[in-house]
């Protein structure tokens, strides 16, 4: 039973996704969620936010003073474990290695680096004081 | 020009690599290329489905994505099989009745596996194994089964039979007819350990079997046998050879063999010239070759021939390699030839499960062929030996025992090849190519080469040996080779460790900055944090320090399968008070956790939410526990037989000095993890030799032995040291340890660092216990700074507030746990969900 839901989950996911590149090219304007605040995330890490029921993983990439959010979950074997992921850089990319198998993701465009066909959905993300938003 | 219409049926792995040659070659663009396709999806590795149930998933496997086919304008027609060639008009009709015209057409179309007329083989239950599909109704099925077998002691049977372990099968069986395994490799005595082999790993052998019937109901539930004895099973796999796919091709009157196969000249041209036939559907050299290099020499063939070249199918090497079973098997050459013929070298440890034969022509000067089992690494240098004709030194039993523990330089071999020898037969790559790749256009790297001259892409039998031949080569140029950390470090790891220590660098920044560029990855993140930790043995979850520990070690747990933890506290010795056991009952019970003993003689506490974690460490330090680091690669155990206190053998008191051993090095980061074992005599019971550093009593103190290795790659452990007093052998340890922590790559178990280190085990020992350069008491005295400074890292968290909180999964509402995480009921217990493949 619980096999199915996850299943299905995943293809949703991957609608969802769809769904959003649709949105990108007719510019809907996007909406700021306040997030966490500026400390709960760890420099040069990241941390896992719950926005509008969806788990939203945040990373203070302080060494270039950055900011990044992706989706939490790993779609290699659909795990939510991104926001526990080492952050780096593979030349001048940013990007995320997940804590399970070690596939890496650019932060920028979520596309996968380690050679694989997947792909992470992104969200742009503003600091206003100690507050952290993501735009969705 | 117009150009010319190919139509190729069938997307197989042949049928894919024809289509990639055709459009790499084909520069005029003078082809246009059309491919039917039975499956449901493109082409994907066949050789390594067994992947499929593991680590792989079908992209993984898949040998070009669908958008390649558009990019390169090849059409393609998945789900729709040709059902009918008409010769006359030069057309072809599929089963969606697509009519597509053609100026040349290639068959790919494979084989199918042999189903054996046995009553029953409808029955639910009964699979073979050859594509995606039938995986995923295997490993449906395999959830409600208990009992598998496999009829077929061949190549993929044996395959399929760790397939049905892999899938949880405990209890699995494999049926041959012949009266040994693997009968077209292997010869009697090879078979035997190889059974054995087998045994060990839970797959049972029956051989001479005869399967009559298949019984059951709809479902499957017993085999019966010509002998009149009966099986009980609830799985079956047939893997009792492959039926090469010919039918369309018989139906458009192509000439077939009379065992099927579409009979082909060397230019693999049917009885129809304008028609091919290519992989294992063909029957070249009244044979049909039934792997996949051969396949991929036909449609290079093929390729070349329509680009106006002349080039025939030669007889193909039929070396195989069994990959996957967690045994090796190998055979080479012609590995039957028997005396007066030639003369035989066998070597058999029946201990160990080794069998080496080599057979050797009379005059002693080639090799000819032979077997390899239980161990198989020279196999590729055995292969290119024969393939190549090379004179055989005076001692050819060298080149198949290996180089015993001496000093020789590994990979010295590989270069001695004549420049012709082909490395890869998949890709068919010669050593010349490789080697010119290094040499004139700098390439250095394994995935460099793969880039540009595909070795090791299809099945990767030969990646060891193109890694040596890089190696080689750049050595030979002169090139000093250093494993660099990664792109931000131009330092082998030991560089790195005395460059931190001499400046003094306490923070992964601080080493960026100084030593390194750009902004670090979870190569170097980790390597760095453990040089940190050996060198300065600081709490590692330190500000800033905690997000360049790889997961584990941040969050000082294991992960698991659905994000879950486990947690280990950690036994000495693995003695352990009643009240403890309770206490950790008790932890167990209330945070839901699954238990088990583990292989080191402790307890592991699985599926715990991040944000319990401190609370349960906290219930587990008042209990008098401290942090076991299973997570950390660092010091796990040290295992201890009973010892003298209790048993009537011991001679000394084994239990006791593993304690104190495992106590003096808790929590010391190393390059990988350690493991030890303690033994009170001979017997041997704590399987001291098996681990990177192992102690057994003899009469007149302790026998000290290092670099052993359990796992996948099993390595018994080096004696370093006989009869030697306690306080000899933890000073010994002191050195070896912190030698091995100060020089080794990082994540290098002490056994593969030892087989890389020159000089071998005769230059450690002058290291250790000669002090030949002098550093003995230096090592002793930085390793004691490590057992002066150790704390237990949990008591830390559990005390420090800022710590605890990153315990979390969600920052903005940490006290709600992932929802996604579930789990399923075992054996009153709870396991972690299976995840989507
Ligand atoms: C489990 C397993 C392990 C193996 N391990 C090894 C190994 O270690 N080393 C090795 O060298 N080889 C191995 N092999 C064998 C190797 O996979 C084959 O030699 C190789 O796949 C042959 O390629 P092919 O293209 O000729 O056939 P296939 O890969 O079988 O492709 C033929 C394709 O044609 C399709 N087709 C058939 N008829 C039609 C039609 N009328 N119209 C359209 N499409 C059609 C089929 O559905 C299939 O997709 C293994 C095979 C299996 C199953
Ligand atoms: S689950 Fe993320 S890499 Fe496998």
């Amino acid at each position: 039973m619980g096999e199915v839901k996850r299943c299905l989950q995943s293809k949703n996911q991957a609608f969802n996704f769809y769904i959003d590149m649709s949105n990108r090219t007719t510019e809907k304007p996007i909406t700021w969620h306040l997030a966490c605040q500026v400390e709960d995330i760890p420099s040069d890490g990241g941390a896992c936010a719950l926005i509008e029921g969806e788990q939203i993983a945040i990373y203070n990439f302080s060494r270039r003073k950055e900011w990044y959010a992706t989706q939490n979950l790993c779609p290699h074997r659909q795990q939510m474990a991104l926001s526990r992921g080492m952050i780096g850089s593979a030349g001048e990319e940013p990007k995320v290695a997940c804590p399970f198998h070690k596939k890496t993701f650019s932060l920028k465009s979520g596309e996968c680096l380690s050679g694989d066909e997947f792909h992470i959905r992104t969200y742009p993300v503003k600091i206003e004081g100690d507050k952290v938003f993501v735009g969705m | 020009m117009k150009p010319k219409k190919i139509v190729v049926v069938g997307n197989g792995m042949v049928g894919y690599k024809f289509c990639e040659k055709l459009i790499a070659k084909d520069t005029g663009k003078s082809f246009e290329l059309v491919v039917f396709g039975e499956e449901p999806r493109v082409a994907y590795d066949r050789v390594h489905l067994s992947e499929y149930f593991g680590q792989k998933t079908i992209e993984e496997l898949t040998m070009a994505p669908l958008s390649w086919y558009a990019e390169n304008n090849i059409r393609i027609h998945l789900s729709d099989p040709v059902m009918d060639i008409d010769r006359d008009t030069k057309t072809v009709r599929s089963h969606h009745g697509i009519v597509e015209s053609y100026d040349y057409l290639v068959l790919a179309t494979g084989s199918a596996p042999f189903v054996p007329p046995i009553p029953g083989v409808e029955k639910d239950g009964v699979f073979v194994y050859r594509t995606i599909e039938d995986l995923d109704m295997m490993k449906d099925h395999a959830k409600k089964s208990k009992r598998g077998a496999v009829i077929g002691g061949g190549l993929l049977g044996l395959e399929a039979a760790k397939a049905l372990l892999d899938l949880g099968i405990r209890d699995t069986h494999v049926i041959e007819f012949a009266p040994k395994l693997m009968p077209r490799q292997i010869d009697d005595l090879g078979s035997r350990i190889l059974e054995h082999k087998l045994n060990e790993l839970g797959i049972q052998i029956h051989l001479q079997k005869n399967t009559q019937d298949i019984q059951g109901d709809e479902r499957i539930e017993s085999m019966l046998f010509a002998d009149g004895s009966i099986l009980e099973v609830d799985m079956l796999v047939i893997s009792a050879g492959i039926k090469p796919r010919d039918e369309v091709a018989k139906m458009s009157g192509l000439a077939v063999g009379s065992r099927g196969g579409i009979v082909v000249n060397d230019k693999m041209e049917t009885s129809d010239p304008s028609i091919f036939a290519i992989g294992e559907c063909a029957l070249v050299h009244h044979m049909i070759y039934g792997l996949v290099a051969p396949g991929y020499e036909m449609a290079d063939v093929v390729v070349s021939n329509l680009l106006g070249g002349e080039k025939e199918f030669k007889p193909f090497d039929m070396s195989t390699k069994l990959k996957l079973i967690g045994v090796d098997v190998a055979s080479y050459g012609d590995p039957f030839i028997t005396s007066p013929n030639c003369k035989t070298i066998v070597y058999e440890d029946t201990q160990k499960g080794i069998y080496k034969r080599m057979n050797i022509s009379l005059d002693g000067k080639e090799l000819l062929g032979g077997i390899l089992i239980g161990e198989a690494e020279q196999y590729n240098m055995l292969l290119q030996t024969v393939k190549n004709k090379t004179i055989l030194p005076p001692n050819p039993e060298d080149l198949m025992l290996g180089s015993r523990g001496g000093s020789e330089e590994a990979g010295a071999g590989v270069m001695s090849l004549p420049d012709d020898a082909l490395i890869c037969s998949c890709e068919a790559v010669t050593k010349g190519n490789i080697c010119h790749e290094v040499t004139a256009n700098g390439i250095s790297t394994l995935d460099g080469i793969k880039k540009c001259t595909k070795a090791g892409t299809g099945c990767g039998g030969c990646v060891p040996m193109v890694k040596d031949l890089i190696n080689g080569t750049l050595k030979e140029q002169g090139v000093y080779v250093r494993n660099i950390v990664c792109e931000h470090f131009d330092y082998t790891r030991q560089e790195l460790f005395d460059l931190v220590k001499i400046n003094g660098h306490k923070t992964y920044n601080e080493v960026l900055d100084s030593l390194g560029k750009g902004d670090g990855c979870e190569v170097c993140k980790p390597a760095v944090a453990s040089i940190l930790a050996s060198l300065w043995n600081e709490m590692i979850l330190k500000k800033g320090q905690d997000t360049i520990q790889d997961s584990n070690d941040r969050y000082l747990a294991n992960i698991q399968k659905g994000g879950t933890y486990s947690v280990v506290p950690r036994i000495p010795g693995g003695e352990i008070t009643p009240e403890k056991l309770i206490a950790i009952g008790t932890v167990a019970q209330k945070y839901n956790l699954y238990t088990k003993i583990t292989g080191g003689q402790r307890i592991d506490m699985f599926g715990a939410h991040v944000g319990d974690l401190p609370d349960i460490w906290e219930e587990l330090i008042e209990a008098g526990f401290e942090s076991g680091h299973a997570y950390g690669k660092s010091l796990r155990t040290v295992k201890s037989c009973v010892g003298s206190t209790w048993c009537r053998f011991g001679l000394h008191d084994s239990v006791s000095f593993a304690i104190e051993i495992e106590e003096r090095y808790r929590g010391l980061r190393s390059p990988h993890k350690l493991k030890g074992g303690v033994s009170g005599c001979i017997r041997e019971c704590a399987e001291a030799q098996s681990k990177d550093f192992g102690i057994i009593a003899t009469e007149k103190g302790w026998n000290l032995y290092i670099c052993g290795n359990g796992g996948s790659k099993p390595q018994h452990a080096i004696l370093l040291a006989s009869d030697i007093s306690s306080e000899d052998c933890i000073r010994y340890l002191d050195r070896f340890l912190m030698f091995y922590i100060k020089t080794a790559e990082p994540l290098t178990r002490t056994a593969t660092w030892l087989n890389k280190l020159d000089g071998g085990i005769a230059y450690l020992k002058s290291v250790i216990v000669s002090d030949s350069l002098s550093i003995g008491s230096l090592l002793e005295k930085e390793m004691q700074f490590m057992v002066d400074t150790y704390a237990c890292e949990w008591k830390e968290v559990v005390n420090n507030p800022e710590l605890r909180k990153r315990f979390t999964h969600f920052v903005n509402v940490p006290q709600q746990k992932d929802p996604t995480i579930q789990f399923e009921g075992m054996r009153e217990q709870k396991r972690a969900m299976e995840w989507v493949k």
